[in-house]
């Protein structure tokens, strides 16, 4: 019942192999965690998950079902991969900054817009119609984060914190089956990070989403994630359950150096 | 409710405010107030708006450059000319297949390099004017090559009305454009194209069909600028394909910067101050374009978002303002907008 | 054939000018083939006061030429193009035009240039004889200049600390930055010295077609950007090979099909290379980071 499956996905960039040999399997309604150090390949692996980078080798099946039939989204491009059902976050902030809040929402909603061009050069009552749908549609998103009430701000002028929220809320609005999260905390400070993990994990039971975290602090995704796969130089060194993780030794090694072994 | 109300209103509001302004422009010309050059550069100005709208929906809101809308433009005039000196339709069929052959032009053009990041459309277009020139001054007996197409039919066979009706139909297609493409702005199809320009990574994972939008965005200006054209073969009568080159598509890119990048009013009303001080300043001959040339660098340096920027300037709020003020209405000066605010409220549960 | 190595060495030289500034600061410089007018302008007047045309007033004309456009180069980048290097890139596109306008109209407006086309002055036109082959003596300067001037840009990129610091830029900018490198002076740099070799180009371009107008930088400005695209735009060797295959072609679809249609060819083949592969010949896939 895998609802994404990464199999054995490697990529080169310019003879630097990023990464070696990723295989992850989310199962439906799971929260995983990706964590790793630095330059470890999380990112990249969002890249090749979304369809942004293609895969040098390897596969990555969607939405399997119990017979077994899969959809390769290999080659895909991202807004097909998107509207299959995946989406996802980025690490260094992508919104449209000169739209307002309620826009960059309304934009993520446009590919399920019935209306065509036409009937809104027209004006037609079915173009006002679906309007408000989706200006509704985008108010109720943004109040599960609480950010409803600048709605008419421009992006780029909410604090980082809430571009951040945003994003995601930008992200669920694709209405996804799979929401892939880039260090959604990045500078967050420790109230607001916890915040955010129990809305993250809020919206995986309201929408019955499967999550995938990135995120640099290995204390909070210890927090809520079910599993976690741990990533260094483009190859996993470990899966497991937070329990497992935290004493896993190459896990250590690899987060704090060689020193820590001796010492161990 | 009273949400279409609002909007009949509204309509009825710029309905009336465009009657208005014809009505006095159309008066004047009739009367000679407004002479015959004046109404001539009016009605280019008309023209150069309809080419210059179509540009800002590639440039201004897909954040696509193109160096070859003056191309666009003749590849519409030439087909309208040709169309009319040839055949015996309607002056309306004619002008819309200019905008139809521009308009394939466009997807030919956009196919190979809308799918490039960067600044190869730019290029591309541009070389497109190039070519279009040389294949023009080629097909001699099509286009009457370098002499020029000549013999177009006008806007009528009644010469000295010819000022007149060339108004009114300029008149009417550039508001027609300007709904066209207003409408199409703000719209769930308008905010995908705007998604491109403000970032084409994050669009693309949005799930906005990025090629196919900025496609579209590209025929439609290509149209538009075929339009244009259409008209304007109509109101010269003559074609020179020297018309095609960079120059002229360079001038089209002024407006719409000095107008700003993605605002539609601030097109159209630098395109009509533009036309009128290019064609005022001619007898200043090559220092205008030294002037147009540091109007674009000091522009970009100092005030790169242009006149507008991409604010709209809207003509139904002062009016709904003034309304309420004269008539007591509460509550009556709030502009609905595309979606009213206390309709949709009142359905969130 | 030779017509078009000739001309191919001149397109050659004004590609490397786009190929390096668009390697370094990803911008093209549509005022580029205008910096070629000045360069032939410069040379023209270098030339009308030495007196005749011999070698050494033409070596004369290239050195000051080459000189005046490298200020020009410098002035350009510092005034038009540095304010906007954050902007979006639309932005200083535009700019770019504007500055091409600029220059070509003030040449007009310039009361010692004027719109009129002037005479260049050439030496006396020997033709040799090699091998069946007739080749004019201007000829050979155009190509024995270029290659000349192709091996000191070699050696400057590949050999010398400034060099170095070119391809650091190129790479990275933020980590050429990181590294102490000066990457204004950089792209100063990058801009003399592609500006120079427009203002080389400049004075064998109307060598052989010996005159001096406003609006001459356009076209061979327009042809040597293919050319660049062609070979891999911010590729060194990818724009010699472009301006070899673009002047070549241009001249066989003179010589055999129609003159007329050269310019046509030479946009076609763009359009051409954009379809097949929009990196160039010799080109880098180069991935946005995400």
């Amino acid at each position: 019942m895998a609802v994404l499956e990464a199999q054995s996905i490697s990529i080169v960039f310019g003879g630097l192999k990023a990464v070696s040999n990723f295989d992850l399997k989310l199962e439906k309604n799971e929260l995983v965690g990706l964590i790793g150090p630095n330059g470890a390949g999380k990112t990249t692996v969002f890249n090749m998950l979304t369809g942004v980078y293609n895969p040098t080798s390897g596969n990555i099946v969607f939405d399997r079902n119990d017979s077994g039939d899969y959809k390769s989204i290999v080659g895909a491009k991202p807004y097909q991969i998107t509207q299959m059902g995946v989406a996802r976050t980025f690490q260094n902030i992508r919104l449209f900054k000169d739209l307002t809040v309620l826009d960059n929402v309304k934009i993520a909603l446009h590919f399920n817009v019935k209306y065509n061009a036409l009937k809104a050069i027209l004006r037609t009552p079915a173009f006002f119609k679906e309007e408000m749908e989706l200006t509704e549609k985008a108010r109720e998103l943004l109040k599960i984060f609480s950010i409803q009430d600048k709605e008419n701000e421009l992006a780029k002028n909410l604090p980082y914190g809430e571009q951040r929220k945003l994003e995601i809320v930008r992200a669920l609005a694709t209405n996804p089956k799979v929401l892939l999260l880039d260090e959604p905390a990045a500078g967050m400070n420790p109230q607001e990070t916890q915040d955010l993990m129990h809305l993250i994990k809020f919206i995986r039971d309201k929408f019955g989403l499967t999550i995938l975290l990135i995120e640099h602090d290995m204390g909070l995704v210890m927090g809520i994630c079910e599993k976690i796969v741990v990533l260094d130089y483009g190859q996993t060194i470990a899966v497991g359950t937070p329990a497992e993780i935290s004493k896993n030794p190459r896990v250590i090694k690899a987060y704090l150096g060689e020193e820590v072994d001796a010492g161990a | 409710m009273g949400l279409l109300k609002g909007k009949i209103f509204n309509a009825s509001i710029l309905l009336i405010v465009s009657f208005i302004i014809f009505a006095v422009l159309l008066g004047l010309i009739y009367t000679g107030v407004i002479n015959e050059y004046y109404a001539l550069i009016l009605t280019l100005a008309g023209i150069n708006t309809i080419v210059a709208l179509g540009l800002n929906l590639i440039t201004g809101f897909t954040g696509q450059l193109v160096l070859g809308q003056a191309g666009f433009m003749m590849v519409g005039a030439y087909t309208t000319g040709i169309i009319l000196i040839r055949f015996d339709v309607p002056i309306f069929a004619a002008i819309i297949a200019g905008g139809i052959v521009a308009g394939i032009f466009g997807l030919f053009i956009g196919i190979p390099t809308l799918r490039l990041r960067g600044d190869y459309l730019a290029i591309t277009t541009l070389g497109f004017g190039e070519i279009l020139r040389v294949i023009i001054n080629n097909l001699d007996n099509l286009t009457g090559g370098a002499s020029g197409l000549k013999g177009i039919p006008t806007f009528t066979d009644d010469y000295l009305m010819k000022p007149v009706y060339s108004f009114i139909w300029v008149f009417w297609f550039c508001v027609l454009a300007i709904l066209i493409v207003g409408n199409l702005i703000r719209s769930s199809h308008g905010r995908a194209i705007i998604s491109i320009r403000e970032d084409e990574i994050a669009a693309n994972s949005m799930g906005i069909n990025v090629s196919f939008y900025k496609m579209f965005a590209f025929i439609m200006s290509a149209f538009l600028a075929g339009v244009g054209g259409g008209l304007y073969a109509l109101l010269q009568q003559y074609l020179d394909p020297k018309s095609t080159g960079f120059l002229s598509s360079v001038f089209f890119v002024v407006y719409v910067v000095f107008g700003g990048l993605g605002s539609i009013t601030g097109t159209v009303v630098s395109t009509v101050v533009l036309t009128y001080m290019q064609e005022v300043l001619r007898f200043l001959g090559s220092y205008r374009l030294v002037f147009f040339g540091l109007l674009l660098i000091v522009m970009m340096i100092f005030w790169p978002k242009g006149l507008f920027g991409t604010k709209e300037l809207s003509i139904v709020k002062p009016i709904r303002k003034f309304l309420a003020k004269v008539f007591k209405l509460k509550g009556f000066e709030e502009d609905s907008g595309p979606v009213s605010k206390s309709s949709v409220q009142s359905g969130v549960k | 054939m030779v017509n078009g190595i000739s001309l191919g060495s001149v397109y050659a030289l004004i590609a490397l000018g786009y190929t390096m500034v668009y390697g370094i600061v990803k911008l093209i410089n549509f005022a580029h083939g205008d910096v070629l007018m000045i360069g032939a302008v410069a040379g023209f007047f270098t030339m009308s006061a030495m007196g005749d045309a011999t070698p050494v007033t033409l070596f004369g004309a290239f050195l000051v030429s080459m000189l005046v456009c490298a200020v020009f180069g410098i002035l350009i980048e510092k005034i038009c193009y540095k304010p906007l290097r954050n902007a979006p890139k639309i932005n200083a596109l535009i700019t770019a035009i504007g500055v091409s306008i600029l220059l070509e109209n003030g040449a007009v407006v310039l009361p010692f240039i004027g719109p009129q086309p002037k005479a260049f002055p050439t030496m006396t036109d020997k033709s040799h004889t090699f091998l069946g082959l007739t080749i004019s003596n201007v000829q050979i300067i155009e190509f024995a200049v270029s290659i000349i001037l192709m091996i000191v840009l070699t050696v400057i990129i590949n050999y010398t600390k400034m060099g170095k610091a070119m391809r650091a830029v190129s790479h990275d900018t933020k980590a050429a930055l990181l590294m102490g490198i000066n990457v204004n002076r950089v792209i100063s740099f990058t801009f003399a010295l592609g500006a120079a070799l427009a203002a080389a180009a400049g004075i064998l371009f109307s060598s052989a077609y010996p005159q001096v107008e406003p609006y001459m930088g356009i076209m061979p400005g327009l042809k040597a950007f293919v050319a660049a695209v062609l070979g891999g735009i911010g590729s060194v060797p990818g724009a010699v090979l472009g301006g070899f295959v673009i002047g070549i072609a241009e001249t066989l679809t003179k010589g055999f099909i129609s003159s007329t249609l050269a310019d046509a060819i030479v946009f076609g083949i763009l359009i051409v290379i954009l379809v097949v592969k929009p990196s160039g010949i010799l080109g880098k896939n180069i991935r946005e980071k995400v």
